[in-house]
């Protein structure tokens, strides 16, 4: 791995306390560094810097230097070199760490400013908290109740503003909660590339707004709701369900693309109601698209699968069909599954001796969070040995196999064959044992259906684009007759004589680490939240379909036209 | 858009004094406006792929200054003032004849498209107030008979203009 160049480093001193920030860091991000909280609305640490809100004043000094000499001036009285403060607050978000910076943050003056802007802000605000969806993960109600002066001096009439203009299709504007910190604008502007927010009229009038005939629709829309610091913006999705603070929160990974971004999933009393980004600086940032925001709807859809047999019964009737086609069996894993699942797909395949098969699934890339690759770890299966070659769209090698008569049975671990090219008469000459979620035209045609679960429901890990490990955890419990995919998975392996493999995630990560020289050096348990990057060096001759996201070049392309 | 051609030799004439395209919203916006005396949506857009914008930049700056009109404006603009002196001297009055003449209210295109009446503020002109600005022209002492005086004029023009 190539080692980013050493920052160049300053030392700082934030209330008292010295510390050595890379230059170019900012007043706000250097005190968190200290554990000093410097209150601020508009600031982002992943956009642009604006300063409109004033709330992050800080004092600023420098240690005093004789003009002529440059020797430093010494304090007689601390012994210390005497520090030059600016007599007038300025603010940190735009204030970038220098050598020798000295920053105050508890004085006077600065409650003063924060109990004087805290004031301003809340002359217009609704106060509606009691009814708003951002109550408990508001940074105004945080920040007026750690800052502000506590109760109001205001008894002239608030303005009035529109409470409810729908933005776009899933965000809907409240005007008077708006404090005008411009963050939802520069995400457009900046992220999105969608520059359709801004600011009309002006004073105490001005109303955000989108451009007329326009409407925040892009499939990054819902990223402004996350950033906006008080209730202006909601989620029609979220809106008046749920209060934030009955919701257990759990960590996840979004499953649509290679990009793989972090996301935390938001369940209580084991129902999802919404899906936020995790920050990960170095896959998603603070952003994640939409459409994955949808995804948990699929775990109460009603074409959900769920069994009324044992998995024990399941199992054996899967032996039974598989130990009938004997020798004529095909697998088709997924790019779906997990790096574990494919690893027990792959000890499957190889106890019934079967050839395997991955469906590649691709849509148009947007250059931002979503890849054209719209499986989530079609990188594990390379890495768990369950393929050695990118897969395609459609089936057709299988499909001349079952006309021939070479495949009489296949297990399909969660893929729709029919849309991966089987055709009905196709399916019609096969025995199929179907792991699967949701209903489709393999689990109506398949002899053993066996009901697994989706991401929300298990854990595990998927590798993304940039070959980064990550792993999710288990947000809600499965519904009754719905099987744990690695448990069916390993249970069907020992039947069909194969290895006897655990089905616990942990027990089998050691398999994994001992197995696959990928993962040697790592361990579920260590894995950090943010993933880890493994050698990608025995597959960089593959062309992998993927352009440019985020934080991702196709480094692969070049490398193959030198080939 | 339908700009004179003089309109839009001086906005192409405008625009590289700026080192950023963008620094030329307000000189084109004006430009417009003097031209067909509102920025319509049109203008708007108009305005955002001359400088290579989005309408929404446009969009802010047209609202943020009063002055520039986003509804359609008689051929001439009649400017009232109302602070303090000229309120005292009987500007009111002077703005209620011409809304009277003209058939009109505040704002609003008269109903034979001649003239727009609206308030302003201090005109620097307080020792000869009322005073009233009509487009260009400063009119000073405009107390209801001048100020129906002037109507005259206006009307006069007009129907010089339509025979
Ligand atoms: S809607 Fe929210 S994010 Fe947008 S400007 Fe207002 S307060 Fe800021
Ligand atoms: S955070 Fe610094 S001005 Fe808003
Ligand atoms: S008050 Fe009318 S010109 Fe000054």
């Amino acid at each position: 791995m190539i080692q980013p160049a050493k920052p160049d480093l300053v030392t700082v001193n934030i209330d008292g306390k010295e510390i050595a920030v890379p230059k170019g860091t900012n007043v706000i991000d250097a005190a968190r560094q200290v554990g000093v909280d410097v209150p601020h609305y508009c600031y982002h640490p992943k956009l642009s810097v604006v300063g409109n809100c004033r709330m992050c004043l800080v004092e600023l000094g420098m240690p005093a230097v004789d003009p002529v000499s440059k020797a430093p001036i010494m304090d007689p009285a601390t012994g210390r070199q005497k520090v030059n403060w600016i007599p007038r607050p300025q603010i940190g978000c735009a204030t970038y760490a220098s050598q020798g910076l000295h920053i105050r943050t508890q004085t006077a003056q600065i409650k003063d400013c924060r109990e004087g802007v805290t004031e301003f802000l809340l002359i217009n605000h609704p106060l509606d908290c009691p009814i708003c969806d951002k109550a408990g993960e508001c940074m105004l109600q945080e920040q007026s109740t750690g800052y502000g002066r506590g109760y109001s001096r205001f008894i002239e009439n608030k303005n009035v503003k529109p409470k409810r203009t729908l933005l776009g299709p899933r965000v809907v504007l409240d005007d008077e909660r708006c404090i005008l910190c411009s963050r939802c604008i520069r995400f457009c502007k900046e992220v999105a590339k969608d520059d359709v927010l801004g600011f009309i009229d002006r004073g105490s009038y001005s109303t955000l707004t989108c451009y007329p005939g326009k409407a925040l629709e892009n499939n990054y829309s819902l990223n402004t709701v996350d950033i906006c610091p008080v209730g202006a913006l909601t989620s029609t999705d979220f809106r008046f369900k749920m209060r934030v603070w009955f919701l257990k929160q759990t960590n996840s990974i979004d499953t649509e693309s290679s990009v793989g971004a972090n996301t935390v999933v938001w369940s209580r009393e084991g129902v999802i109601h919404r899906i936020t980004p995790r920050r990960n600086d170095e896959v998603n940032d603070t952003w994640m698209a939409d459409s994955g925001r949808l995804l948990y709807k699929a775990v109460g859809a009603e074409n959900r699968l769920a069994s009324k047999e044992t998995l024990d019964a399941l199992i054996a009737s899967a032996a039974d069909v598989l130990t009938d086609a004997e020798g004529a069996i095909a697998v088709v894993g997924s790019g779906r599954s997990s790096v574990e699942e494919q690893f027990l797909t792959r000890k499957l395949a190889d106890a019934v001796k079967a050839r395997v098969f991955l469906v590649a699934r691709s849509g148009a890339g947007d250059g931002i969070l979503i890849s054209s690759d719209r499986n989530p770890n079609v990188r594990g299966a390379l890495i768990t040995g369950l393929i050695d070659k990118l897969p395609s769209e459609r089936l057709d090698t299988l499909a001349g196999g079952i006309d021939s008569g070479e495949i009489k049975a296949v297990i399909s671990v969660g893929e729709d064959l029919t849309s991966a090219g089987i055709t009905p008469e196709q399916l019609g000459k096969i025995s199929i044992v179907h792991f699967g979620t949701h209903a489709n035209s393999t689990s109506d045609a398949a002899k053993v259906v066996v009901p697994t679960l989706t991401v929300f429901e298990k854990a595990g890990t998927f590798v993304n684009q940039q070959f980064r490990l990550q792993k999710f955890a288990k947000a809600v419990p499965a519904k009754p007759g719905m099987h744990d995919d690695l448990d069916a998975l390993s249970r069907l392996t020992a039947a069909m004589g194969g290895a006897s493999l655990p089905s616990d995630l942990h027990e089998l990560w050691e398999v994994l680490t001992k197995e696959l020289p990928a993962l040697a050096t790592t361990t579920y348990r260590t894995l950090p939240e943010t993933g880890l990057l493994l050698d990608a060096t025995p597959w960089s001759g593959l062309r992998f379909p993927e352009g440019e996201t985020l934080h991702f070049k196709p480094a692969a392309s070049e490398e193959g036209v030198k080939a | 858009m339908n700009l004179k051609p003089e309109t839009l030799a001086r906005i192409d004439e405008v625009i590289p004094h700026y080192a950023s395209k963008r620094s030329a919203t307000l000189p084109l916006l004006h430009l417009i406006q003097e031209d067909v005396g509102w920025i319509s949506k049109e203008a708007i857009e108009w305005v955002a792929a001359k400088l290579e914008l989005q309408p929404i930049n446009v969009y802010e700056v047209v609202t943020f200054y009063p002055m520039f009109r986003q509804k359609p404006i008689g051929r001439r603009h009649i400017k009232v003032c109302r602070t303090l002196s000229c309120a005292l001297m009987g500007g009111y009055k002077t703005c209620e004849t011409f809304e009277k003449e003209f058939d009109t209210k505040m704002g609003e295109v008269s109903p034979d498209g001649e003239v727009t009446v609206e308030f302003v503020e201090c005109l620097a002109s307080c020792g000869t107030a009322p005073v009233v600005m009509i487009d260009d022209e400063l009119h000073e002492n405009v107390d209801s008979a001048k100020a129906k005086h002037l109507c005259g004029q206006i009307k006069a023009e007009a129907s010089q203009r339509k025979t």
